[in-house]
């Protein structure tokens, strides 16, 4: 496992149940990256490969913004600004803003809502932020988010990686049903509403009034089915 | 409002609908003065096009008066503006290499995946067209909720009617991207298939580029007169061996560059054309590709193809032989309308450019039905029809 800039990698926080989570995420990650060989042989992101890998669903993807990778990374780190853009997400309560300790309040059918509480495992300015659910939260899960410069003028490539174990019980399929039914496309999603955000200051959408938004029509949903 | 609506394969309704709002911040509404019916309406008018909803407003040729502006449009109320039909941000990578139609975040993110599945990457909004550029609200309607109008609409002077400056919307850059694209030289002989609006801007953009002699293909006698009238020479292909004569009026060493503006639903008895004309009754949906085939049959080695006509999906007994053996050069896409506008702004308003002989019928939007229909089905005198929400009526 690599350790660059002496920091612990993110499987180094695995003593708290994470074990086989870690490890999945670091093997998702690649092999050229993290300097491992001893997965497909080739140079595609570890989430691509055809293989899954343990108990662990791992989704990942990476979209090109057209904007300063310092810049992204400010407004990633501030994580009251992941709402703007990930839909499922309510809100982002800080708690502790240096140590990235944040509570997710998550949609969940019915009007419910399911609250996360995360920590920043790993954090490298500019580069990378890395978080993991703390014990005993609804979902345990963890993710990074990494930034690199895209070739020449085109700004920076932005790659998020999920992993988490698919929650079991009542509360578990009602959020797996809405959150966790399809994270890899609620990433891609995600991603691609954070480019537009950036790039364009507005998200689009087709709606020719107000109320056919999709915020809009979630909210009208929320309310019939409460 | 009203607005013409889509409810199914030649079924259009002039409808009453909510009017739009300004949604986002960049948007602005636009009072829709004169708005046309594109081909490419035909394709949706003809369900060969996937992923429309019933109540759907179709249309992307229009422009009209600014009504309303967000807060980040730069527009001002009372401006008569010209709408590009392809939406772009003008942020993004695409936007930024002037590949405007292929913005990449104009389709909104969850109406990504559908043309994601199809193409390998997303398509950008259009309006007016179907769920997979982003089911945005057309411009046959009184108003239309522009996004990103700080961006893609352009100005238009009052001093230039609407039937002279609409076109830039979509088929007068179309035209001028279809010639581009076939990278005429002084010397060179063009084929065009196809003489509709698009087929014909696209003889007068290769003229306007200096080839030495324009070919268009077609079967509609109005049609090819128009052709002949811009400067081009004709072939009837239900009078005329296509092949045989392009070969004998280029010397015997094929055209140099060759321009497709047929797309998906070639006419012809041409066998390949009668098995999929079955092919996409029965909903197989395969593209009639006859005219691309015979135009890939047709360009000389080394030549130039340009393919601005609309193809969606895929299509058999394709002639890779032919596309790999003769060392061609391919260049295809939806138009970078924004690209193009003002320059062609500046040759009509200089006398260069003239798009209103193409228009042959003018009606209020509440007849929008029977123009679809008249456009169809007689295609050699519909050649152009433009609507116009308040027209009197015309029967």
């Amino acid at each position: 496992m690599s350790a660059d800039n002496g920091r612990p990698g993110i499987g180094a926080a695995a003593g708290l149940g994470l074990a086989l989570g870690a490890a999945a995420l670091t093997a998702f990650l690649g092999s050229r990256g993290s300097g491992r060989r001893d997965w497909n042989g080739d140079d595609a992101p570890g989430f691509t490969q055809r293989r899954s890998f343990g108990k662990y669903d791992v989704v990942g993807r990476t979209v090109t913004i057209r904007k300063p990778r310092a810049e992204l990374f400010a407004f990633w780190r501030d994580f009251g600004n992941l709402p703007h853009f990930m839909e499922n997400l309510e809100r982002i309560e800080v708690k502790d803003l240096a140590k990235g300790r944040a509570v997710w309040t998550i949609k969940a059918p019915a009007g419910r809502t399911v609250d996360v509480e995360s920590e920043i495992v790993r954090e490298v300015e500019g580069e990378l932020i890395a978080w993991r659910s703390v014990e005993g939260s609804d979902i345990d899960t963890e993710g990074r988010v990494t930034f690199t410069d895209a070739p020449g003028d085109r700004g920076t490539r932005v790659s998020l990686l999920i992993a988490y174990d698919p929650p079991a019980g009542e509360l578990g399929r009602a959020v797996a049903k809405l959150f966790l039914r399809e994270p890899a496309i609620q990433a891609r999603h995600d991603l691609k509403r954070l480019k537009m955000l950036m790039e364009a200051g507005e998200i689009a959408t087709s709606a020719r009034t107000k109320d056919q938004t999709r915020s809009a029509k979630q909210s009208a949903n929320e309310q019939e089915t409460a | 409002m009203r607005a013409l609506t889509w409810h199914g394969t030649r079924d259009v309704r002039v409808d009453t609908v909510p009017d739009p709002e300004i949604v986002n911040p960049r948007d602005a509404i636009i009072k829709v003065t004169s708005t046309a019916i594109c081909g490419s309406d035909l394709h949706l008018y003809d369900g060969v096009i996937p992923s429309l909803k019933s109540g759907d407003i179709l249309g992307h040729e229009f422009m009209g008066e600014v009504v309303e502006v967000g807060a980040k449009s730069t527009l001002q109320k009372g401006q008569r503006v010209v709408v590009p039909f392809t939406i772009a941000c003008g942020g993004c990578f695409h936007c930024h290499v002037e590949q405007y139609s292929a913005c990449e975040n104009s389709n909104p993110a969850e109406k990504q995946d559908m043309s994601t599945a199809l193409y390998g990457q997303p398509m950008s909004g259009l309006f007016g067209y179907t769920h997979l550029t982003g089911g945005y609200s057309g411009g046959q309607a009184e108003y239309v909720r522009v996004p990103f109008s700080d961006f893609g609409p352009i100005v238009v002077p009052d001093h230039l009617d609407d039937d002279k400056v609409l076109f830039l919307s979509d088929i007068l850059p179309t035209g001028w991207m279809a010639a581009e694209n076939a990278d005429i030289q002084p010397d060179d002989t063009v084929a065009v298939w196809g003489c509709g609006p698009v087929g014909l801007f696209a003889v007068q953009s290769a003229l306007a580029m200096g080839a030495a002699k324009v070919i268009a293909i077609d079967h509609y006698p109005h049609r090819l007169e128009l052709a002949r009238k811009l400067g081009a020479e004709i072939i009837n292909f239900r009078e005329t061996h296509v092949l045989d004569a392009l070969m004998e009026m280029s010397g015997g060493i094929g055209v140099d560059a060759v321009i497709d503006s047929v797309g998906m639903e070639a006419h012809g008895f041409a066998l390949d054309n009668m098995l999929e004309i079955a092919k996409q009754k029965v909903g197989i949906g395969a593209d009639r590709a006859h005219a691309l085939r015979e135009a890939l049959m047709a360009v000389r080695f080394g030549g130039k193809v340009s393919i601005p006509g609309v193809y969606g999906g895929l299509t058999d007994k394709f002639p890779t032989g032919a596309l790999m053996e003769k060392g061609i050069q391919l260049k295809t896409g939806q138009t970078h309308v924004q690209k193009y506008t003002k320059a062609l702004l500046a040759k009509i308003e200089a006398g260069e450019l003239d798009t209103t002989f193409l228009i042959s019928h003018r009606l209020p939007l509440e007849e929008a039905p029977r123009g679809y229909k008249c456009f169809k089905e007689e295609q050699d005198v519909w050649t152009k029809v433009v609507l116009k929400p308040g027209m009197e009526k015309t029967q």
